[in-house]
């Protein structure tokens, strides 16, 4: 028997694989599919302050082994989340959910995260700090470890549920940006975010995308990922949700081998509406295959 | 939505760029017509979205067809029966004709013709008049003009050249036809736009989006309507014309 428990910020999850945030909505599409409380948690779908309809179309662009977006964190608000979302979530899932709040400003994380405070269902509150400031010139959040640092600050400061910051690999050095958060107080990170990207289309020589561009997920992304997470596991002494191209149990094991407590899984839920399931399905058997009995054993087992 | 392995039974060029598939597998899925599936295709990481074309129950066949627009469609073109691809199926609201009227029309441009057979046929076979207009832009282009009649279902064509039927877009045929008292219609965007302007019942109308899943969970393909934002995928891509906000 292979124990698959791991534990982010004293909240024990069954198994470590999380849908990640905009892949999965408010769970509603993938609940008719299998029963949702095999998941180790669910990151809700990224929520702003006030409602938002996104941003033009088209906002998909396909790549090799991935896809780029450029949804613009469509949402119905904090309030609509709470009072309707997260109640329907909870006739099909029992468990502590992820809520994953966005903003424009700090005051806006801050609202956001103290709503989410007054959920029971919330067990953590993950902060995506790749939007930009709006009051900073428009430059992320996430890009400046003393801004990153500044919404950590307002976050901790409205809620006692564990904060993960959820942080951008468009950056020079990532490891100071996490440690910025740590200092700050983060209880966690959650790395990493879609890479920045375009695609032009060759018959109207134009970007693809409304927005020229957008994030890049999939398992393309997989590489860039997993070296984050392991520089970041180095540097820092909190629990990290790993993300980034997950596509199967391999690459769980392999996420948790650089260092992620916890490993989130995106794109491959748009392509495979089972494929949360089927990994979950699959990881005794894979961790069988290398030697591994427990799962939690091996977080950071790559690091000498 | 189910996912399942269906075999090619049979891929065909109908015309130019233009290809008929039809897929064998459990169909149990696929009840409404307008609704679409999206096929997986090797090397290619989102999966493929098409319109259901026709349906055959007994043999558990579901017929596409599409046109070779890029890379993955014309890696379609290409399959050889015998082949197995991997299918959503069941995706998308359809047309819901019970809402139609006594005198409909059918009204299909281009790549948007084929989902407009099944649901003709479904139409007659629940009593209502049905007329097609199909419209392309060059009599090469036309297709299912035969099929629609072999079905007993008048079908008027339009070319934009003029080179078979009438001449003009879809709407050139509607002033010759008497006012129907509903419309269906898919096809490209300023087409649908065309019809909506152009008749004065009510109606339905099938979008084309780019799309991420195509079950409504990436939030890739919204638009805005009425009634606010709506996932082309899932709640679309059939859209009442009351709610359509150009």
């Amino acid at each position: 028997m292979v124990n698959l428990q791991t534990t982010l910020s004293g909240l024990v999850l069954d198994n470590p694989v999380i849908p990640a945030s905009g892949t999965f909505g408010f769970g509603e599409e993938f609940a008719p599919l299998y029963d949702l409380n095999i998941l180790g948690s669910i990151s809700i779908k990224g929520t702003t302050q006030n409602p938002r309809f996104g941003n033009p179309t088209p906002r998909i662009a396909e790549c090799t082994a991935g896809l780029i977006n450029s949804v613009g964190l469509q949402n119905p608000g904090v309030e609509k989340v709470v009072t309707q979302e997260l109640p329907r979530l909870a006739t099909h899932y029992k468990k502590p959910v992820i809520a994953n709040i966005s903003g424009f400003s700090i005051e806006e994380y801050a609202a956001c995260a103290a709503r989410m405070d007054q959920a029971e269902q919330v067990g953590i509150i993950e902060v995506n700090v790749s939007c930009p400031n709006v009051h900073g010139g428009g430059i992320s959040f996430g890009t400046d470890p003393a801004a990153a640092a500044a919404v950590t600050r307002a976050v901790k400061a409205v809620t006692d549920k564990p904060v993960y910051i959820k942080l951008t690999p468009n950056v020079t050095d990532i490891v100071s940006i996490a440690k910025a958060c740590e200092e700050a107080g983060a209880d966690g990170l959650a790395l990493i975010n879609t890479l920045l990207g375009m695609r032009i289309d060759l018959k109207r020589k134009k970007p693809v995308i409304a927005n020229k561009m957008g994030g890049f997920s999939g398992p393309a992304i997989f590489p860039v990922a997993l070296r984050m997470v392991y520089q970041v596991y180095e540097a820092v002494k909190i629990p990290i949700i790993g993300m980034g191209g997950v596509s199967t149990a391999d690459d769980v094991i392999e996420m948790m081998l650089a260092g992620a407590s916890a490993v989130q899984v995106g794109a491959a839920n748009l392509v495979n509406p089972w494929a949360c399931r089927d990994i979950i399905e699959s990881l005794p058997e894979r961790a069988q295959k290398y030697g591994i009995s427990s799962l939690a054993e091996i977080i950071g087992g790559a690091h000498i | 939505m189910k996912q399942g392995l269906f075999e090619i039974k049979e891929n065909v060029r109908i015309a130019p760029d233009m290809y008929e598939m039809a897929l064998q597998g459990d169909i149990s899925a696929v009840t409404v017509p307008g609704q679409f599936v999206n096929i997986t295709l090797d090397g290619f990481y989102l999966r493929r979205p098409i319109s259901v074309h026709d349906v055959d129950p007994a043999a558990g066949i579901l017929r596409i067809i599409y046109k070779a627009v890029g890379k993955g469609t014309e890696a379609m073109a290409s399959m050889t029966p015998g082949g197995t691809l991997d299918v959503l199926t069941g995706l998308g609201n359809g047309f819901d004709i019970q809402r139609a009227g006594k005198n409909t029309l059918v009204i299909g441009g281009g790549a948007g013709a084929p989902p407009m057979f099944w649901t003709a046929k479904a139409l007659r076979d629940s009593g209502r008049n049905v007329t097609a207009v199909l419209g392309f832009n060059t009599a090469e282009e036309v297709i299912l003009q035969q099929k629609f009649e072999a079905a007993g279902i008048p079908v008027i064509i339009t070319t934009a050249d003029g080179s078979l039927g009438i001449k003009g877009f879809v709407t050139a045929a509607l002033a010759d036809l008497p006012a129907p008292d509903y419309t269906f219609s898919c096809g490209p965007e300023p087409m649908l736009r065309a019809v909506y302007d152009a008749t004065a019942c009510g109606g339905q109308f099938s979008f084309e989006e780019r799309m991420g899943c195509g079950f409504g969970a990436c939030m890739g393909c919204s638009c805005e309507t009425k009634y606010g934002a709506k996932r082309i995928c899932k709640d679309g891509p059939v859209l009442e014309k009351e709610e359509i906000l150009w």
